[in-house]
Order: C-alpha cells, then sequence, then structure tokens
C-alpha cells in the first residue's frame, strides 16, 4: 500500500511540473490541482498508514491501540478545503484573463507585447 | 487579550461586508477600525514587555494538543507596526483608489488580510501558521486581482501560481515534520528537536519550509514574480503589501530559524548568509535599470529584506536586536516611499520617470515627504535607517562576517543612488515638455503619507528606546528555552 501511494504521488507530482510548464493557462490550474493532490496524499503517508482501523477509539471494545492518527486526516480535510477555495478563485481569474485577453496563451503574461 | 488582534479584524470584515454600498460609512469604519486594532496592540506590547511571553490554549486543550497562541516580543513589535501602517493606508485609501473598487469590498479585503497577517504573528502551531498563510494570502489574491484591468490579471496569474506553489512547499514540510515528531506545536517540536537525538528529515523539511517562507519574503532565487505583480494594483494595496505581507515570510523565519535550527548550525548560518548577500546586491542591482517608480520600489523590497536575513543569519543578539528595528524601519519608510509615489502619480498622472519632473518646484510638500523615507531607506543619519543598516553593519563586524558586512555597505551606495535617481527625475528636473498637466492630489492622501513620514522621523529620533525594546525581544529569539517554557511549562499540573 505503502509502495503504490508512493508511486502515485510521483506520478501526480510529476504531471503536475508537466502541466504547469505548459503554454496553456487552463493547464496550469490543472497543475495547481495536481499538486494539491499530491501534497495531500505525501501529508498522509508522511504520518504513517495504518490499515483497518478507524481514526478514533472504540471505547465498546476497549482497543485503544488499534486506530489510526486522526490529525493528518483532519490536516488533509483542512488543506482540501483550502485548496478548494484557491482552485474557484484560480478558476474564475483564468477566465477573467481569457475574457480580457481573448487568449489562453501564457505568453501574454509579458508585459512587453 | 491576546486573541482580540485576529477576533477583531474577523468582526470588522463581517460587518464591513454586509454594509459595503455605503461608501462613505466604510471609509470612516475601516479608520476607525484600524486605530483600535492599533490601541489593542498597543496595550498588548505593554503588556508583553512588562510580564514576558503571553500564551492562550484555544478551547482550554493543554499545550502540545491544543492550538497555542503565543505573543513574545517580537510577536508585538510586528503586531502594532502592522496596525499602524493599516492606519495609514485607510487614511490614504478614499482619496486614491476609485469608488468602484471601494464598493467591490476593497475594505473588507483588507481586514481578511490584517486578520491573516496577525493570525501568522500570534500562532504557535505550525499548521495553524499554514491556515493563517492563506487567509492572508486568499486575501491579498483578490486584492490584487481587485479591479480587474488587464495589467492587473497578469500579475495575478503569476502572483497566485507562485503563492500556490510555495504553500505546496509549506504543507509538505508541515506533513513530514509530524510524521517525525508527532507533534504540530512549535513550542513542542522544538523542544523535542532538542531533547531527541538526530531526529531523521529535518534538514529537509526545514528546506522545504526556507523556500515557502522566501518565496513570501522575495528573498533571492525566488523574488522574480514580486516585481512582475506588485506594481499592477492601486498604489495602496501595494503599499499595504510592501509593509506587511512580505515581513510576515521574514517573521516566520525569524521564528523558525530560532527554534528549529538545531542540525547542521553552520550550514544553515552561511547558507542563509549567502542567500542575504545575493538577495541585497541583485535586488538592488536590478532596481537601479528601472524607471517605473513603483518597480524601482519593488526591486528594493527585495534587497532590504536581504538585510534582515544578515542580521538573522548572523544571530547574534546585537544582530537580531538591530535586525527586528530594521524591520520596523522598512515597514514604515517602505510603504511611505510608495504613498509618495502615489501622490506623484496623482500630481502628474505617471509613475514613469521620463515623464516626470520639476515636482520640487511645484509640490516642495510633496518633495519633503518623498524626501524623508527615502533617505531613510538610503541610511541617511539621523533617519531610522541609518540606525538600522549602523548596529546591523556593527552586528556583523562584531561576529567576525566581514565579507557580508561589506556586501551590506555596499549595497547601501546603490540604494542611495536608487533613491537619488527617483530624486533627480522626478522632483529635481524640468518638467518634460509632453508631461501631463498637473492635477490637485486629495488632502488625506498627502496627510497619511505625511503622518507615515512623522513616524518615521520618530523612529529615527527614539532610537535609543526602540533599539531597546529590539534588543529584548532579540534576547528573547536568541534563547528560544523563554519560548518553549513559556508554552510547554504552564500546562504541567
Amino acid at each position: 500500500m505503502l509502495l503504490l501511494l508512493a508511486v502515485v504521488i510521483g506520478v501526480l507530482y510529476g504531471s503536475a511540473v508537466y502541466l504547469l510548464l505548459r503554454r496553456n493557462i487552463f493547464k496550469l490550474i490543472l497543475g495547481l490541482i495536481f499538486l494539491g493532490h499530491a501534497t495531500n496524499l505525501l501529508l498522509f503517508v508522511a504520518s504513517g498508514l495504518t490499515s483497518g482501523y478507524p481514526a478514533f477509539i472504540r471505547f465498546v471494545t476497549g482497543e485503544s491501540e488499534s486506530m489510526a492518527d486522526p490529525l493528518p486526516q483532519a490536516l488533509i480535510l483542512t488543506a482540501i478545503v483550502i485548496g478548494l477555495g484557491v482552485t474557484a478563485f484560480a478558476l474564475v481569474l483564468v477566465y477573467r484573463f481569457y475574457s480580457v485577453t481573448k487568449t489562453v496563451d501564457l505568453d501574454e503574461l509579458s508585459e512587453n507585447e | 487579550m491576546l486573541v482580540l488582534p485576529i477576533i477583531l479584524p474577523l468582526l470588522f470584515m463581517v460587518l464591513l461586508i454586509f454594509t459595503r454600498r455605503w461608501l462613505f460609512f466604510q471609509q470612516l469604519f475601516s479608520l476607525l477600525s484600524a486605530v483600535v486594532l492599533t490601541v489593542v496592540s498597543a496595550l498588548l506590547l505593554t503588556e508583553v514587555a512588562k510580564e514576558g511571553i503571553m500564551t492562550i490554549q484555544l478551547g482550554a486543550w493543554p499545550a502540545p494538543y491544543g492550538i497555542t497562541l503565543v505573543a513574545d516580543l517580537l510577536s508585538a513589535i510586528m503586531l502594532i507596526t502592522t496596525s499602524f501602517v493599516a492606519v495609514v493606508v485607510m487614511v490614504y485609501s478614499p482619496g486614491f483608489i476609485d469608488n468602484e473598487r471601494q464598493t467591490a469590498g476593497y475594505y473588507p479585503l483588507v481586514f481578511g488580510l490584517l486578520m491573516g497577517v496577525n493570525g501568522a504573528f500570534l500562532t504557535g502551531d505550525i499548521f495553524n501558521m499554514y491556515v493563517w498563510y492563506e487567509v492572508m494570502l486568499t486575501s491579498s489574491f483578490v486584492l490584487i486581482a481587485l479591479g480587474g484591468s488587464a495589467e492587473q490579471l497578469r500579475g495575478s496569474v503569476k502572483y497566485v501560481t507562485i503563492s500556490f506553489v510555495a504553500s505546496i512547499f509549506f504543507v509538505s514540510a508541515i506533513g513530514i515534520l509530524y510524521g517525525q515528531a508527532g507533534t504540530l506545536n512549535m513550542a513542542d517540536l522544538a523542544n523535542k528537536m532538542r531533547t531527541w537525538e538526530n531526529m531523521p528529515y529535518i534538514n529537509g523539511a526545514l528546506m522545504l519550509f526556507f523556500v515557502a517562507f522566501s518565496v513570501k519574503a522575495a528573498l533571492f532565487p525566488f523574488f522574480f514574480w514580486l516585481p512582475a505583480s506588485y506594481h499592477t494594483p492601486p498604489v495602496p494595496i501595494t503599499a499595504l503589501f510592501a509593509g506587511t505581507l512580505t515581513k510576515v515570510g521574514i517573521y516566520t523565519m525569524f521564528r523558525f530559524y530560532s527554534l528549529f535550527v538545531v542540525q547542521d548550525v553552520m550550514f544553515w548560518k552561511i547558507f542563509l548568509l549567502v542567500i542575504a548577500g545575493l538577495t541585497m546586491s541583485v535586488g538592488v542591482l536590478m532596481a537601479a535599470s528601472q524607471f517605473d517608480i513603483r518597480k524601482i520600489l519593488s526591486f528594493h523590497i527585495i534587497s532590504q529584506v536581504g538585510y534582515m536575513v544578515m542580521g538573522l543569519a548572523i544571530f547574534t543578539t546585537n544582530a537580531l536586536a538591530a535586525a527586528i528595528y530594521f524591520t520596523v524601519h522598512n515597514m514604515l519608510s517602505k510603504t511611505n516611499t510608495f504613498l509618495a509615489g502615489g501622490l506623484v502619480f496623482q500630481r502628474l498622472g505617471s509613475y514613469d520617470l521620463k515623464y516626470l519632473g520639476g515636482l520640487y518646484k511645484v509640490a516642495p510638500f510633496l518633495a519633503l515627504i518623498f524626501f524623508i523615507p527615502a533617505m531613510s531607506l538610503a541610511g541617511i543619519p539621523p533617519l531610522p535607517g541609518f540606525f538600522g543598516k549602523l548596529f546591523l553593519i556593527k552586528g556583523g563586524f562584531e561576529a567576525g562576517e566581514y565579507l557580508i558586512t561589506a556586501v551590506a555597505i555596499a549595497v547601501g551606495f546603490f540604494t542611495l543612488f536608487s533613491m537619488i535617481k527617483i530624486w533627480n527625475e522626478a522632483y529635481f528636473k524640468k518638467t518634460p515638455e509632453d508631461a501631463q498637466k498637473a492635477q490637485p492630489v486629495n488632502r488625506s492622501a498627502i496627510a497619511a503619507t505625511t503622518l507615515l513620514a512623522a513616524a518615521v522621523i520618530l523612529l529615527g529620533l527614539f532610537a535609543g528606546p526602540v533599539m531597546e525594546l529590539s534588543h529584548q525581544a532579540a534576547m528573547q529569539l536568541k534563547d528560544p528555552y523563554h519560548y518553549i517554557n513559556a508554552i510547554l511549562k504552564q500546562t504541567s499540573p
């Protein structure tokens, strides 16, 4: 599981960087989204995987030893929400950029045309 | 008391959102709110200076588990400077920003930004720090794009992208540190790093942190976004960003360096010294080739940040104290030069030095309120920039770091060159023939700039007491056990 997740994270980071380096501004946004997801997974993996147990203590059985760490999940949840907000803003920004400049080419960003 | 600098901007922001069509109310209320914030920060500063480090455990969860808010002297000093800059910008804005932008939510956004900045200054938890960074960044994204002119949109796309990538570095570092230490509380983390031998992956995480903060503070290899985006929004917004936003990166770097750099101290010291030297010299050299007032000033933000990092890298009490004093001076003077640049624009309708001139003759007072902060940035006595640089250079010599000190002195000369260039072109030379006709300048904008210039002079005149305060702040920073004990001791029963 760990290996699989590590590969997934690597692929996500790789595709994110590839997309960020494209000239199309929409792909830039996709790249940012991928980057965010890769990092959320990294957070999850870096703080240790516990398989098969919920993120709380089962008081019924008293198995306090076997629980997944809830904190990284809370952190990821927060990071996802923040990422959602920023992505939404970025999409609107890109749409405005498109309606003003009528192009999706990032080269339009340079000021001396 | 400690939560007020965060809660108050939130309340003000909510109120301002619902009243955003009433222009006059917005202007007046934001000004009053900024004043209230300054008073609260001043009270906090006096209390911290008297009682020592203040902490509060949010939700009454004991220290390493809940979120802690901490105010030591450094936080308190940064808080009061930020609030004061906000007051000045609030006086300046009504006469400068067009009504459309003002009613589109400019004022609530400013308070959103202040909430994020104050939160970042006060928090004692690394993930909470990330959240405050995002609060601050999201407000700044909207502020920089507010109005939606083509130039602003170009700047915002760059700014949003680079900030997002920096935040990603920040979160990854938090994840890795949490995986190692199992805690997010800054004091607890620092304590564990000191007691556990050779915790792995710390330097990797610290390097990720360094990248994240140096993007925010515009340090050497990560500064290109700043001059490409900061000059696009109206001047009060740029001034607010220059005075508060970039300095949050510096504050966090101070905090993290003092708490977390325990392994490979020599490496980090040399690394930061090299970065500081390059930041100073590259910033000042690139400024020399610019002809837009806002761009020259933007590049100077970069070079001045280098001085602060230099003080941090030397890490003696004297150098740290000088760096803190320099940061305060820079927040005031930098904002002041931007605001004075805005006045030039209002008067002559351009930021381009080629189309400016003769302001000294037609508006000597405008010239004066640019001259004061500009000379302060260049380091002319008795203005605060001189004392800041003097103590930094003294600290450098005492610590035996001659190379960086020499660079700092040389950069000082180039700064003077740039400031004199603006002075000569915009104020002294004859008005060029194709220049626009002079326009009247808004009174409240002049009043705001004058207020800030007066504050700069006062900071120079009272350099002794302020330096004494920075010295105490530096002592707290130098020995992280002050900070660690203040948080961890009180919770042990």
